[in-house]
């Protein structure tokens, strides 16, 4: 029994996916993938979701944890409607990321890999994002801002706030 | 001619028929830059702009184009405008109102806007350019002695040298074996002409038919391989290439990245035509074997010994082979560029690979934080395939071949092969003990071949041109090119592909542009968290495997980070520390809890807390996490603490004894103290304190109370008087 | 075989290709130090305590988890190593908490071991150190994961031996922690129970739930009526916590340790077993006729059961209704004994000695409470908390004359002595099937066919000619490999016996751990507890279940027959699917 005749909770495309794995080699290979796709419509990975992946893709529900743990992409917490990212590659830090990082502390009074209580901003640093040459850069959901300065961080804000 | 030459012969005149249905030959080129930096930058709203304004003029005659990365990182977007037969000009830092600008005169009006060129250059101003063939391995009297030459000769003839540009070229790779050391070589544009010349004699006939007549001089002109070609496409940036051998970035600017055409009629797909027309699949190894290629992920072991050993593994008939993409230095972007400016030889190189041990199946193990690089790659795939390039029975020879891609999700450690192949599978990425190695047991324990992106991108060239060919760049032990990506304290940020053995002083000055703002070059950073920091006086080191391992560091995959005056090298060391640290898979004893406590030492340090003997505790366990930990990761962790504890020992010990920091990075260390002379008594420094413990009266010089200040540096950006000081 | 020759230590040694370099030390009488290497799980490679000089060779090189080469040159020490390996347990004892003398693995402890003799005198490096709360959700398993050491031989065991993958690691590098998925709680996972975890742990990260205080007290209380039943398994291992040899039966003695200990009966699980075997020969026997819900189930072991509720809900029918052996025992302790005694049943406070952690799970089994509301059983003692309840007390166990079970309860066969090892069950049902079956006594009563020392046996045989298919699995792994057969239809079986712990009871997660010179699961301690419980049976005037007088009496004065309504209601049972699903 794999699911088939029980009601899932997971978006129908998702289900489909993981069909579509379950016919191809190896299917437990595509752990990381599903993964991919349930925080890509979720937001993040909630234990239900995860649960479910693990009947439905037939690898331990203690396995999913733990790949889900090991992957720093992988949010196991909602974040905010505005997902701010502070890039701390090197280019990024020798070229003040952490006054940066440190303004966007002060600024929304949480630290990082918070979410402020309204729900608005989360704030989380990432792995260099390759852009280093334009560094310091900050990720705000999918844009990327440029050379930024911690005097922008207040009117970054504001801008978001304002939509 | 067999059936996959016969197919590709057909998919050449399809692909060149296309792109000449397009007129591109007689049309005027708009391309814009569309790697994520460039979007980063604002790229998209360049070319939403240019397509409005193409529409509004009406004409038919204008071509607007996406490239890749250019490796102009630090002026993005970069814009080229191409007119047949004259100077392409690249524009820099394009906005919205630059394109209106660009669109209107140039593009319009033909009157080039000087003012926003990139670099501010205006080599279209000059008659001619040319650029002379610096190799050293080419001719004795490369550089500064040829362009003398040059000059001479040109006075000579009666020209105005200042009415042509000279360049330092960097190796043009046309040095035949037979001319090898006594032959100088030259390139003239616009003209697109190439030269080659050994005497002064031979020299005044070039200068009089080429310079005084305007007509090229066909008998020295040099077989204009398909390298050089691109050099002259990519003329319009040549301050920055000038010194630069691109090969595996050979089409990376100037090719549509997500058009198979642009690659085809580019050479693309010629070296697995070649040799999936009846070629034993030994050839290809044979022939990597020879050139020397070694892995540009890190290790620089021999791709060919690699591949020949996963082939002795004969009773296994399920082989792969794997791409790693998982590019995670902080301050390295050589693959998410080379995958989006041009991912077709990045598959080709995995097909002739796989065709070279067997694999039927590839994955390319690519990073997520990299989207657009994950797009253009599918993209590729998808239309490899529908081309049958990729998938069954491919080029018409009996071979099959799929690539499927599978996305990492932030860990640095998936780089490391073993874990790579853990994560592949869908597992947490933490590495195994070697052996077996991968070629032995790899994916579900099948031999598997692993190369990076960089070292795939190497192979079709090298196919095409010979190993002998590809042999001649680089140095003895370290052959053909490297990409790096320079970042940091310098002015040309970005990706350069220079011959191994370039000089650091080289990539830095000549192609990086030196350090901003006038400091003074403190320290090189090569090898991302693996490497070590090079301090300036060992800048004339070669850029190659060996000699940057011999100073303490590595190559690495190519990230190289300048530091200048400003940097402290602990916060540095603990900079890339911290990183290890948090990127420790967790596996091992010596990287798990060992980088920890290295880290709690550099933040006493750092904080003024250290004691001398805290030194012999890094080194203690430096040594035993490098020689005790499980995989590179580990092994390699120490290496940023050792390589500063060795080269800048001075430093830990002013911030241990003297408690200070002599760059005044280290924020716990640092004293603010208003002057009184030049305090004023404004107050604003007083209100701006979040622990009040700045006294005085207005219109009197105030002051700090040291043992309440938290270092914030709120009163030091708060002081219109330069009243507050750091020490 | 290939050869290889090698130095180490400047020794010439000559060991077969494949063997690694901690092996081929061995030969040579040469011990390296390890910690997360274990013989019969997978090589982890992770603590790299084993490490050792190989000379052209930059770093260190982990002994366990690398094969020798001709020609090899190998320094297992040297000043540099012995550092090495300091500095790497310091590394691990830093990120530990200093409670070794409040420890219960205090003096048996790998770790403690490893820091005395590789010499950690002092903290060089301390620092920061990981803080969690000890799990204790569980009634068998305590999580102590501030102890743990990242070794991962409870994961290994856990998924390579067992096949549960309840234990992960989550998190990474200094964050990791070993637990269940989305490190719920134990009791909310699908652990079995079966305690292998604490078995295979060198520190004190998996502990049982100790029930030794509920049953000082109850000793203590003049106004209960103590009972003990001590399990097949118990008398063949719980030697090795005194000092005697691995395999020294010591039936005599524990029965003398109990009384000293206050209890006032002792009985013998084995006679549990013995009416397990006849109650399920008769189920089986009728299943056999009718053809329905075959192969049959053994259900003796409660952490297997616990398995099939997660894992297989789908065959809980074929399971056997009875109870286990340890639960009829409490069940008629409580009803027929006390009955016969005339001493309230609530009175009694009833104690199984168990080489079982998940026994410890089974008696708080709702189906396994009296309808008055107390539990058949009150306690569970695995062998480890025994044999430190004797020594607590100052009972010098060695010295102990031997002393004699209660009856009625306390008699058994030789079929009953077996139970404790792999494919006693089978054996011991085959002796009494065959003779219902054939209506002739057996002339061999020996079935070694179905011994599974292997971990997995399959057998037929022709009994009144019919074809018996029968199969035997210890060792969760093992257990599956068999249900796939059945739901697969590959093979059909009429019996399977299925025991949760490798080499069955013998194996259990709450016997002791290894004295010196063995380790856990090591298959020679397996054999050698076999070997007592094979010699205690052979010894024995009866041998078969069913010929057990006592037993026969209980049917004649109490029960009534085998699977009649009584037995039903007293000795029989039902299961559940278990929510988390597992994942097989």
């Amino acid at each position: 029994m794999t699911g088939t005749d029980v009601k899932t909770i997971l978006h129908k495309d998702i289900v489909k996916f993981i069909r579509e794995c379950l016919k191809k080699d190896h299917p437990d290979s595509y752990l990381i993938a599903v993964l991919h796709k349930v925080q890509g419509r979720y937001g993040w990975l909630s234990e239900p979701h995860m649960a479910e992946v693990a009947q439905l893709l037939q690898v331990p529900t203690a396995t999913v944890s733990g790949v889900a743990t090991f992957y720093h992409f992988f949010r196991l917490r909602p974040r905010g409607r505005f997902a701010i990212s502070v890039c701390l590659g090197t280019a990024c830090f020798v070229r003040g990321a952490d006054e940066i990082v440190e303004a966007f502390r002060s600024e929304l009074g949480i630290g990082m890999g918070e979410t402020t209580q309204d729900g608005l901003f989360s704030l989380e640093t990432s792995r260099c994002l390759g852009v280093c040459a334009l560094a310091p850069v900050v990720m705000i959901n999918e844009k990327v801002y440029s050379k930024v300065t911690a005097k922008q961080v207040p009117e970054l804000i504001r801008q978001m706030q304002e939509g | 001619m067999g059936k996959p030459l016969a197919f590709y012969e057909a998919l050449y005149r399809d692909m060149e028929a296309a792109r000449d249905a397009t007129g591109i030959q007689e049309k005027v080129l708009i391309q814009v830059g569309s790697a994520t930096c460039e979007k980063a930058a604002g790229a998209d709203a360049v070319m939403v702009e240019f397509t409005k304004l193409i529409q509004a003029s009406g004409r038919q005659d204008i071509l607007l184009k996406q490239t890749g990365c250019t490796g102009r990182c630090a002026r993005e977007p970069v814009v080229g405008v191409f007119f047949p037969g004259k100077m392409p000009v690249k524009y820099e830092e394009v906005t919205v109102p630059k394109v209106q600008t660009i669109f209107q005169e140039h593009v319009q009006n033909g009157r080039v806007v000087t003012d926003l060129m990139l670099d501010k250059r205006t080599d279209t101003l000059y008659n001619h350019v040319v650029t002379l063939c610096s190799s050293r391995s080419c001719s004795p009297d490369s550089g500064r002695t040829l362009e003398n030459r040059l000059k001479r000769r040109l006075d000579a003839n009666g020209v105005d040298p200042d009415t042509i540009r000279i360049f330092q070229g960097g190796c043009m790779g046309l040095c035949s074996p037979g001319a090898k050391g006594n032959q100088r070589v030259m390139m003239v544009y616009p003209a697109k002409a190439l030269y080659h010349f050994r005497t002064d004699q031979q020299l005044d006939e070039i200068i009089q038919s080429h310079f005084v007549r305007n007509e090229i001089l066909s008998q020295y002109l040099t077989r204009t391989d398909f390298i050089t070609e691109n050099f002259f496409k990519l003329y319009g940036d040549v301050a920055f290439f000038n010194k630069q051998t691109r090969l595996t970035l050979r089409n990376s600017g100037l090719i549509d990245p997500e058009s198979l055409g642009d690659y085809v009629v580019n050479k693309g797909y010629e070296a697995l035509a070649r040799i999936l027309d009846g070629k034993d699949s030994r050839a290809v190894i044979d022939e990597i074997t020879r050139s020397g290629l070694r892995g540009r992920g890190g290790g620089g072991f021999p791709t060919g010994a690699k591949w020949k050993n996963a082939i002795t593994y004969t009773d296994d008939p399920v082989k792969y082979v794997v791409c790693n993409a998982d590019e995670g230095d902080p301050g390295a972007f050589m693959d998410r560029s080379a995958l989006e400016g041009d991912p077709f030889i990045v598959i080709e190189g995995m097909t002739l690979g796989a065709y070279a041990i067997g694999a039927r199946k590839g994955f390319v193990y690519i990073r997520a934080e990299y989207p657009l690089a994950i797009e253009r790659l599918e993209r590729a795939i998808r239309k490899a395939e529908d081309h049958r390039l990729l998938g069954r029975n491919i080029m018409d020879s009996g071979f099959d071949f799929e690539i499927e891609i599978r996305l990492g999700a932030g860990a640095f450690v998936c780089g490391e092969e073993t874990a790579l192949m853990y994560s592949i599978e869908g597992k947490r990425g933490q590495p195994r003990i070697r052996p077996p190695y991968p070629t032995q047991s790899g994916l579900w324990g099948h031999p598997t071949v692993i190369n990076n992106v960089e070292t795939w991108a190497n192979v079709p060239t090298i196919i095409l041109f010979g190993a002998e060919w590809f042999g001649r760049l680089g140095t003895e032990k370290s052959k053909g090119t490297k990409v790096f990506a320079l970042a940091g304290k310098v002015r040309n940020t970005g990706l350069v592909e220079v011959p191994m053995g370039t000089p650091l002083r080289e990539i830095i000055y000549d192609i990086g542009g030196g350090i901003p703002d006038d400091k003074a070059l403190k320290a090189v950073q090569t090898g991302g968290p693996s490497g070590g920091c090079i301090p300036a006086r060992l800048i004339d080191t070669p850029a190659d495997f060996e000699s940057l391992a011999a100073i303490g560091s590595i190559m690495g995959s190519g990230g190289m980070i300048i530091l200048d005056e400003d940097d402290c090298m602990v916060a540095t060391a603990k900079f890339f520390l911290e990183f290890t640290q948090s990127e420790s898979c967790g596996k091992c004893v010596p990287c798990r809890e060992g980088t920890l406590r290295m880290l709690e030492i550099l933040e006493r340090i750092t904080s003024g807390e250290g004691a001398m003997e805290d030194l012999d505790k890094l080194e203690r366990l430096g040594q035993l996490i490098r020689k005790t930990s499980l995989c590179g990761l580990g092994q390699t962790a120490p290496n940023p603490v050792l390589s500063t504890l060795q080269n800048f020992r001075e430093e830990y010990e002013a911030h241990i004894l003297q408690k200070r920091c002599p760059t005044h990075k280290c924020s716990r260390l640092l004293k603010y103290e208003i002057d009184p002379e030049k305090c004023v008594g404004c107050t604003l420094c007083a209100r701006r304190c979040p622990v009040l413990c700045i006294a005085g009266k207005p219109k009197e010089a105030h002051e700090i109370d040291q043992s309440r200040c938290i270092q914030c540096g709120e009163c030091f950006n708060a002081c219109k008087f330069g009243a507050v000081k750091k020490n | 075989m290939k050869r290889v020759n090698l130095f180490i230590d400047e020794t010439a040694v000559t060991v077969e290709a494949g063997t690694t370099i901690m092996e081929a030390a061995e030969t040579l009488g040469i011990r390296i130090p390890r910690l997360c290497y274990h013989p019969d799980l997978s090589i982890e490679g992770a603590c790299r305590v084993c490490v050792v000089e190989v000379e052209g060779s930059r770093n260190f090189i982990p002994s366990c988890a690398t094969p020798v080469q001709e020609g090899m040159r190998i320094r297992t020490n040297s000043p540099e190593i012995r550092q090495a390996r300091r500095d790497l347990i310091e590394l691990i004892i830093d990120n530990h908490p200093r409670e070794c003398q409040t420890c219960e693995r205090d003096g048996n402890c790998e770790l403690q071991d490893l820091s005395y003799s590789l010499g950690v005198r002092e903290r060089l490096f301390e620092g920061k150190r990981k803080r969690h709360d000890i799990e204790s959700s569980s009634p068998s398993v305590i999580r102590d994961a501030e102890k743990c050491i990242l070794c991962r031989r409870c994961i290994r065991v856990c998924s390579e031996v067992q096949g549960i993958h309840n234990l992960s690691q989550l998190y990474r590098g200094f964050d990791t922690v070993v637990a269940p998925a989305f490190e719920s709680p134990m009791n909310d996972s699908v652990c079995i129970a079966c305690g292998q975890c604490i078995n295979v742990c060198p520190v004190a990260s998996f502990l049982e739930r100790p029930s030794t205080e509920r049953v000082w007290e109850a000793l203590a209380d003049p106004s209960r009526h103590v009972v003990v039943q001590i399990a097949p398994s118990i008398r063949a291992a719980i030697g090795e916590g005194f000092g005697l040899p691995v395999g020294t039966p010591a039936t005599g003695q524990t029965i003398t340790a109990l009384r000293r200990l206050g209890f006032d009966v002792v009985f013998d699980t084995n006679f549990g077993a013995d009416l397990t075997i006849v109650e399920e020969a008769h189920e089986f026997l009728g299943r056999l006729e009718s053809g329905r819900n075959l192969p049959m189930l053994t259900s003796c072991s409660p952490g297997w059961i616990k398995f099939l509720e997660h894992f297989y809900p789908e065959l809980i029918p074929n399971a056997s209704s009875c109870k286990s052996p340890m639960q009829m025992l409490s069940t008629l302790t409580k009803t027929f004994y006390a009955e016969k005694t005339g001493i309230d049943p609530a009175r009694i406070f009833m104690v199984g000695v168990m080489p079982c952690t998940a026994k410890k799970f089974e008696i708080e089994r709702p189906e396994h409470f009296h309808p008055s509301g107390y539990p058949y059983t009150d306690a569970v003692l695995t062998t480890r908390e025994t044999i430190w309840m004797i020594k607590a007390y100052g009972i010098d166990f060695t010295k102990l004359p031997d002393g004699e079970f209660d009856v009625p309860l306390g008699f058994s066969s030789g079929a009953g002595d077996i139970f404790g090892t792999t494919g006693g069950v089978m054996e011991a049902a085959l002796r009494t099937a065959a003779e219902k079956l054939t209506g002739k006594p057996l002339e061999k009563l020996e079935f070694t066919e179905v011994r599974a020392v292997e971990g997995l046996r399959e057998a037929s045989f022709e009994l009144a000619g019919k074809t018996l298919n029968v199969a035997v699995a210890n060792g969760l792994n093992n257990a599956k490999i068999l249900l796939e057969r059945v739901k697969s239809g590959e093979k059909s079986y009429h019996l399977l016996e299925l025991m949760a712990c490798p080499g069955g009871c013998i194996g259990g997660g709450g016997q002791p751990y290894p004295p010196e010179g063995h380790y856990v699961l090591d298959p020679e301690v397996i054999r050698l507890r076999a070997r007592a419980l094979y010699d205690i049976d052979e010894a024995k005037k009866v041998r078969k279940s069913h010929e057990n007088p006592y037993i026969q009496k209980l049917y004649q004065e109490f029960l009534g027959e085998a699977g009649g309504s009584k037995s039903h209601e007293l000795l029989h049972t039902t299961y559940t699917p278990r929510t988390p699903r597992g994942i097989k």
